[in-house]
């Protein structure tokens, strides 16, 4: 069988995925019936709907010729990787170093994922976001954000 | 009068101290953040609302509200000057007015754009007046079956915006109405799909599916395609005012664009980007007069009808979500979420439990258009000088204020990392071609769509007839499958396509 729409292919293979995986997950829960719907009741036959359309986006982009073969293109991997990775870092980081340590970390660290990188702008762009988070979030609206690592001083 | 009892309460609030400046920090940012591309109303909303946790719910509202009317203002600039859309409602307005500005008359193609907003903006608040009180006493008949086919009708309607397959589209929806069921049954109070996770025991935030998908799945896919090459017509930003000539073209455009975006607005899935595909397809549908230059080529009209078509659909969209409590958009279903942060139930009694923030908002946004055709038309060479930044310093500042809103809505790493996780997951939507606009309104309207399908279903006993042996449920229901008819219309189909083309 041959792929006529790569995006097509895989979006489908996605959707029947999720559809069937949270169909599955509701059998852990009570169906009820029509007339007392139970918890599982309305995801149930959501996650069925969604795999039938799975289905429907599967076999267009099995039978239908698509000019091109929609293909993916070239992924941009860093940038992906080392945005997800800075974003999930910060969270890691934050409560541990405090926001005037996690911040210029995350700045520099996100600015990487950009193919124009040069470090004295980094650098530079890392210390006014950071003055300008503390000065926004931490001065202005008050937020309660840590500020230096637990156990240092304020 | 009530109505003018009603504005008066409106203008009264919109007049405090507190709500102008909260209004004009809207614009002001809507402005900015229109100006520059890659960072759109629906990231920014996302970002502010943790910081409207400190804020009344009036003046919280009258921001958001102002940075998303706002946006549609700064958009027209950047497609003119650069030829980029700042923002998605614009891309029709770079094609004919990136073409005027090229002939040195950038001026009065921002003039047109300026001022053809706030000829719209005044309308479309004149048509929430309007509108919003019969709209809000029909609501009030509704019963759950009723609500459930009204939500069935805006999630099919949401499709239409969605570029590219259909069945994409509503598989998206469905797929955000899965992630929202993962919460803690109303009814039974069971946790579902928790993984034993205490954090999702109150659902995902809807905050980190909005910023991980536009927030940084936007500049991951930004990041990928290669730098842009970008012509800024800033020189010639000179003589603003339009000749007589563009002023007779184009006020006959302006009043087309505005009725057009008046409606569309209002429509389940419309809002300001279908309504000004459709104004740049009605005027270049209508004969030219002698001597005007093809739409295409720097005509005024293809500037100034989508223009005032987007600002009147923005307004306009806030009919059903204020009304009914439905959104219409993504904007919109942020602003929902806006309201629960701040304990207000969306919904038909928001008007009579909540007056002050009800006409406040819609006064302020009369206010908000005045401020914005003084921000946009003398200070416009300030907005020139902004788009001179480029992406590389702009998107590690996105990121960051990201990440702060994230850990401030619960004061904990676990919605930074939700974040990151659905940051990955909107790279691959964007790479896939599924659009994440229509996930994030299944999303939102998840819960309520399974809470009131429950209790229309515990009402009738079971019976699924319910939905259409009632007249309103069943009206209801009909709309949404002739719009299903209509979309798979071959002559639709391939013009949505046309349409969609340029993003």
């Amino acid at each position: 069988m041959k792929i006529k729409s790569q995006k097509d292919f895989w979006s489908g293979l996605l959707f029947i995925g999720a559809g069937t995986a949270f169909a599955w997950g509701a059998t852990h829960y009570r169906f009820g019936s029509s007339a007392q719907p139970g918890p599982a009741y309305f995801p149930f036959g959501l996650g069925l709907l969604l795999a039938l359309l799975g289905g429907i986006v599967l076999f267009k982009a099995l039978t239908l010729e698509v000019e091109g073969g929609d293909r993916f293109g070239r992924w941009a991997l860093r940038p992906w990787l080392v945005t997800v990775a800075a974003v999930a870092g910060f969270g890691w980081l934050l409560p541990r170093l405090g926001l005037i340590i996690a911040m210029p970390m995350l700045v520099a660290a996100s600015a990487l994922a950009g193919d124009e990188f040069r470090w004295q702008e980094a650098l530079i762009n890392a210390a006014v976001l950071t003055l300008a988070c503390w000065a926004i979030f931490a001065l202005g609206l008050k937020l309660a954000l840590p500020l230096w690592p637990p156990g240092w001083g304020g | 009068m009530d109505l003018l009892h009603h504005l008066a309460l409106g203008f009264e609030v919109a007049f405090t101290a507190q709500n102008l400046a909260y209004a004009f920090a809207g614009v002001l940012l809507g402005t900015l953040i229109g100006v520059l591309p890659g960072l759109g109303p629906v990231a920014t909303i996302a970002m502010l609302l943790p910081s409207i946790y400190s804020l009344d719910a009036t003046p919280a509202l009258i921001m958001l509200a102002g940075i998303y009317y706002g946006a549609q203002y700064g958009g027209s600039t950047t497609a003119i000057l650069i030829n980029v859309p700042g923002e998605a409602s614009s891309v029709v307005t770079a094609i004919d007015g990136y073409q005027m500005a090229r002939q040195g008359r950038a001026g009065p193609a921002l003039a047109a754009a300026g001022l053809g907003s706030f000829f719209a903006g005044c309308v479309g608040t004149v048509v929430i007046v309007a509108f919003a009180p019969p709209l809000t006493a029909l609501a009030f008949q509704f019963g759950p079956a009723e609500y459930f086919s009204l939500m069935v009708l805006g999630l099919i309607g949401a499709v239409v915006l969605a570029s590219g397959s259909l069945v994409k589209a509503v598989a998206m929806i469905v797929l955000g109405l899965l992630l929202g069921q993962v919460n803690t049954d109303v009814i039974s109070g069971v946790q579902r799909y928790g993984f034993g996770i205490a954090e999702l025991s109150d659902g995902i935030s809807f905050v980190a599916i909005a910023m991980g998908v536009f927030g940084f799945g936007e500049i991951i896919a930004n990041l990928g395609r290669p730098a842009e090459h970008r012509e800024v017509f800033t020189k010639s930003v000179r003589g603003l005012w339009p000749t007589k000539d563009d002023f007779r073209r184009a006020w006959p455009a302006v009043l087309r664009g505005t009725g057009l975006g008046s409606l569309l607005g209002v429509l389940p899935g419309g809002g300001a980007l279908l309504s000004s595909f459709a104004a740049y397809t009605l005027e270049k549908k209508l004969r030219l007069a002698p001597g005007e230059v093809p739409l295409g080529a720097g005509n005024i009209r293809g500037v100034a009808g989508p223009e005032s078509a987007n600002n009147a659909g923005a307004q306009t969209s806030f009919i059903p979500m204020l009304t009914l409590g439905i959104p219409p958009n993504a904007v919109m279903a942020l602003m929902v979420g806006a309201m629960t942060i701040k304990g207000i139930q969306p919904g038909p009694q928001v008007m009579t439990s909540n007056p002050e923030l009800f006409w406040g908002l819609i006064a302020s946004m009369w206010i908000g258009n005045a401020m914005l055709v003084l921000l946009n038309l003398p200070l416009i060479g300030l907005w020139v000088r902004l788009l001179a930044v480029p992406y590389r310093l702009l998107f590690p500042a996105i990121a960051a204020f990201c990440c702060i809103g994230l850990y401030t809505l619960s004061n904990s790493a676990f919605d930074v990392y939700m974040g990151a996780l659905f940051g990955f997951v909107g790279y691959l939507f964007h790479k896939l071609g599924c659009e994440p606009a229509p996930l994030l309104l299944g999303f939102i309207l998840g819960p309520m769509m399974e809470e009131n399908l429950r209790r229309a279903l515990l009402l009738s006993r079971g019976d699924w007839g319910t939905f259409v042996s009632r007249p309103l449920s069943a009206g209801l229901l009909g709309a949404a499958a002739l719009l299903v008819v209509v979309v798979m219309l071959p002559s639709i189909r391939s013009k949505r396509q046309v349409a969609f083309q340029g993003e």
